[in-house]
């Protein structure tokens, strides 16, 4: 493997960045440890590493958030100090976070001046900017409307805009930070066109990302991350996919599921015209009608923000809907007194909440009270008709979390403690350690760590072939792909239409996921 | 009623409704920055006091602003070091400081006057007396207009004046200027600022600062120009009426002219008409008096529809891992 001198440019370049022995500690944890990279002008330069490798924590010093406690910061050479935000910006250097960093409820326009207005005056700083922005939208394919406000754009349209932001204030290096997490395969697409017209402009793109397939499509060079230190830069025409998930994990993956071809049964749920309204009175389940058979995974793909949300909510009995759900060909109540989540788990409906930190777990609680809530008033749980059996929910916990091989194996400790593919473990432990007939998943793999992946997985298509239902809900199309029997795809609270794992590909669903139907003629 | 009733409600109405502009003003350049204001009482009690009694001491009502201006801006110094440097809950900084504005009135009041808390009547140089706009005796005869100019617009105090001046003021910093743009997005989404390069704690610090001055305003005009000295707690939930006409006016400063105007129109009407016979039913006193207060009531509980705040609103800024 060649690690050594992978940047193949002759030495009178001077690096867009580089950075020189970084290491910055939160606390007693290491997050940077003697980092070195160098980032050639007019390149794509990705990094890759696991959650908690310390990717954001190398960004968040580059942009001026943290102080590192050692090293230095050369940018086009020049020795640099970035104390600020404002530093970072004067030195060229735009950052377009994950979550983005816009008022919603300002305008486009209101949104990219915001912080680089020209004088004390509004007026002329947005008209000025709105002419820049014209230049901008034709040079870069980057079209916003400049008047609308940023709340009722897609998200896609909102990265544009922070893209945007970072151009504005001439940023010549554009730090992008999981940008495609939240984008459907075409708006991808349309972002890598854009970087790739950024790159051919002479800017420097740095692009973090624990997808591996857009680190080999896009990037020229390809840093890896572990444990806070750079393992590897690699030219990414000379490594490969295994190889980088082998330098992220520091182990061999199997990235592909291994599973047997399902054997469905009876039908275990079923839905016919679910809808349902949320708060603000939008709807946002717009009739839904799909059925999961026994020993079957029904994938569910779609951007977040289509209903997939709503959906498990209501399955799983925390919002209300209206419509018919049919457990073992048995009606569940969907409004009345009946309607909450230990009603449906007494009907064998277990759920792992998408959000696992708010919904799924209690993250001062113990791992062992985490075992056991939502169960606490089972039988075996209690000690008289008066006391909870501690001990006996300590030991529980204890043999899950080895047979789930949650680390560190202490029931004692509290949820928040757990790296976010533990906790996951926690919460699917629970769940599927209650033998339901139904399982409803959200995100599973969502912000845990490439090794554990392979575990969860693993064990939703084990308990699928114990001959329960599944019922999969992910943004990661390539997770759908290959854990599901069957794939249904949601767009604005309709199902869009089923296909099977085997005879479609990203590109329909993608094309499914954005609201088109006639997927054939498309594509 | 007549014409000359309607004026002088009106005209009672405009008077009665410049402390709450003030101190609604003063809510929203905080609450638009993303700092909750439910101090505003204890910063009018706090300035009221303080004019009337400098003013009281020292013959001049010019000192006596300055002292109440400086009261309220110590106050609101303390709430921005509670909840902006120290990121402290703003609610409990903000019920503190009114509780220790009616302590601390009545105290000092007591140890300056021995009135019992009171301060003594001012009079003369004391208080801010009626400024006559020009020509408003000379246009008097024309009908209609020359009362409402001699009567209504005529003849307040320049601290009315000011309070009329703040809402076009304030509309313009906040919407035309660079500054009007960063205090906004500051209350809407700090981190949007702090990325973009600016200080969040510079802004909300600043937004402290004009709140700190129109509030003082508005105790001044209180007790110096409202009335003839301070009495203990004569603020009398101003502050909070404030606050619910913030909410009413949407957090937007022409709105808020609005809200203020129809608060003070309630109190003039209470004032003027004691009890209001209605075909024979008669409405008490206390009602038309508990007026403004059930309207607070009815505001704040939703009936005025539905109002969204600044979404950062109460929440300390800290920079996210």
């Amino acid at each position: 493997m060649n690690v050594e001198n992978t940047q193949g440019q002759p030495e009178t370049v001077a690096p867009a960045i580089e950075l020189r022995g970084i290491s910055k500690a939160f606390g007693p944890v290491q997050a940077n440890k003697d980092i070195s990279i160098r980032v050639m002008p007019g390149t794509i330069h990705g990094i890759i590493g696991e959650n908690g490798a310390g990717k954001s924590t190398l960004m968040s010093i580059l942009y001026g958030f943290y102080k590192a406690d050692a090293g230095t910061i050369l940018i086009n050479g020049q020795e640099t100090q970035i104390p600020d935000s404002q530093a970072a910006i004067a030195a060229g250097i735009g950052m377009v976070f994950q979550h983005f960093k816009l008022v919603e409820n300002f305008s486009v326009l209101e949104n990219v001046v915001l912080g680089a207005e020209e004088g004390e005056m509004l007026r002329p700083s947005l008209a000025k900017a709105r002419k820049l922005l014209k230049e901008l939208a034709d040079e870069y394919e980057l079209h916003v409307d400049p008047d609308k406000l940023v709340e009722d754009l897609g998200v896609g349209m909102q990265q544009r805009v922070e893209i945007l932001k970072a151009l504005y204030r001439q940023a010549d290096i554009l730090i992008l930070d999981e940008p495609t997490g939240v984008l459907t395969p075409a708006e991808a697409d349309h972002l890598f066109r854009i970087l790739e017209g950024l790159r051919a402009q002479g800017k420097t793109i740095i692009l973090i990302t624990h997808k591996l397939r857009e680190i080999m499509e896009i990037t020229d060079t390809v840093s890896v991350m572990r444990r806070g230190e750079m393992t590897a830069t690699v030219k990414t025409k000379d490594t490969n996919v295994e190889e980088l998930a082998e330098l992220m994990v520091g182990r061999k993956v199997l990235l592909r599921v291994d599973k047997k071809p399902a054997t469905p049964g009876d039908t275990v749920l079923e839905v016919k015209d679910l809808r349902m309204v949320d708060d603000h009175g939008v709807e946002r389940l717009k009739g839904i009608d799909l059925h999961v058979k026994a020993g079957e995974i029904l994938g569910i793909a779609g951007v977040s923000g289509n209903g997939q949300s709503e959906l498990l909510k209501v399955l799983g009995g925390f919002a209300n809907g209206t419509g018919e759900i049919r457990i073992n060909d048995d009606p569940i109540d969907l409004t009345g007194k009946h309607s909450d989540g230990r009603s449906r788990r007494e009907r064998g409906i277990s759920h792992v909440p998408e959000d696992r930190q708010h919904l799924g777990l209690i993250m001062d609680f113990t791992a062992w009270e985490n075992l056991a809530f939502g169960y606490h008033h089972a039988p075996e749980y209690q000690k008289n008709k008066l006391l909870m059996d501690n001990a006996g929910m300590i030991e529980t916990a204890q043999g899950e979390m080895d047979r789930f091989d949650v680390r560190p194996p202490n029931p004692m400790l509290s949820a928040k403690n757990f790296s976010g593919g533990n906790q996951q473990k926690i919460v699917l432990a629970r769940e599927i350690e209650r033998n339901p007939d139904l399982l409803l998943v959200g995100q599973p793999t969502r912000g845990v760590d490439i090794g554990a992946i392979e575990f969860i997985h693993q064990r939703i298509i084990d308990l699928r072939d114990q001959g329960k239902a599944i019922l999969l809900v992910s943004v990661e199309l390539e997770e759908i792909l290959s854990m599901s029997d069957r794939i249904a795809v949601m767009f604005d609270g309709h199902i869009m239409g089923e296909r099977l794992p085997a005879e479609t590909d990203e590109k329909e669903l993608g094309l499914l996921m954005a609201g088109v139907t006639d997927t054939k003629g498309a594509a | 009623m007549d014409f000359l009733t309607i004026l002088q409600i009106m005209d009672s109405a405009v008077r009665l409704a410049t402390p709450l502009l003030l101190a609604c003003l003063a809510g929203l350049f905080s609450e638009r920055a993303g700092i909750f204001d439910i101090g505003l009482e204890g910063k009018i009690l706090a300035s009221a006091f303080f004019s009337a009694g400098v003013a009281a001491l020292t013959g001049s009502v010019w000192l006596g602003l300055l002292a109440g201006v400086g009261a309220s801006m110590v106050f609101s110094a303390i709430h921005g070091l509670a909840s902006i440097t120290f990121q402290g809950n703003q609610l409990i900084s903000g019920v503190a400081l009114n509780f220790f504005a009616s302590g601390i009135t009545v105290l000092v009041g007591e140890a300056w006057f021995s009135l019992g808390g009171r301060t003594p009547s001012l009079s003369g140089g004391e208080r801010f007396s009626p400024i006559e706009l020009p020509l408003s005796e000379t246009i008097m005869p024309v009908p209609v207009a020359g009362p409402l100019y001699h009567d209504l617009i005529s003849g307040h105090t320049f601290l009315v004046y000011i309070a009329l001046i703040a809402v076009p003021a304030s509309w313009f910093l906040l919407y035309r200027t660079r500054f009007g743009l960063r205090l906004r997005a500051v209350g809407e989404n700090p981190a949007a600022v702090d990325t973009a390069g600016v200080s969040v704690i510079k802004l909300r610090y600043a937004a402290m600062v004009i709140a700190g001055v129109l509030c003082g305003l508005a105790g001044v005009y209180l007790a110096t120009g409202l009335a003839a000295g301070f009495v203990k707690e004569m603020s009398a939930g101003r502050g909070y009426i404030a606050l619910a006409a913030l909410i009413f006016a949407k957090w937007r400063p022409w709105h808020a002219l609005g809200a203020t105007m129809l608060f003070g129109l309630l109190e003039a009407i209470a004032n003027r008409y004691q009890s209001i016979d209605l075909g024979g039913i008669v409405i008490p006193v206390q009602f038309m008096q508990a007026l403004p207060y059930i309207l607070t009531v009815l505001i704040l509980a939703g009936f005025g529809g539905k109002a969204i705040g600044p979404r950062a609103g109460g929440v300390p800024y800290v920079k996210e891992r």
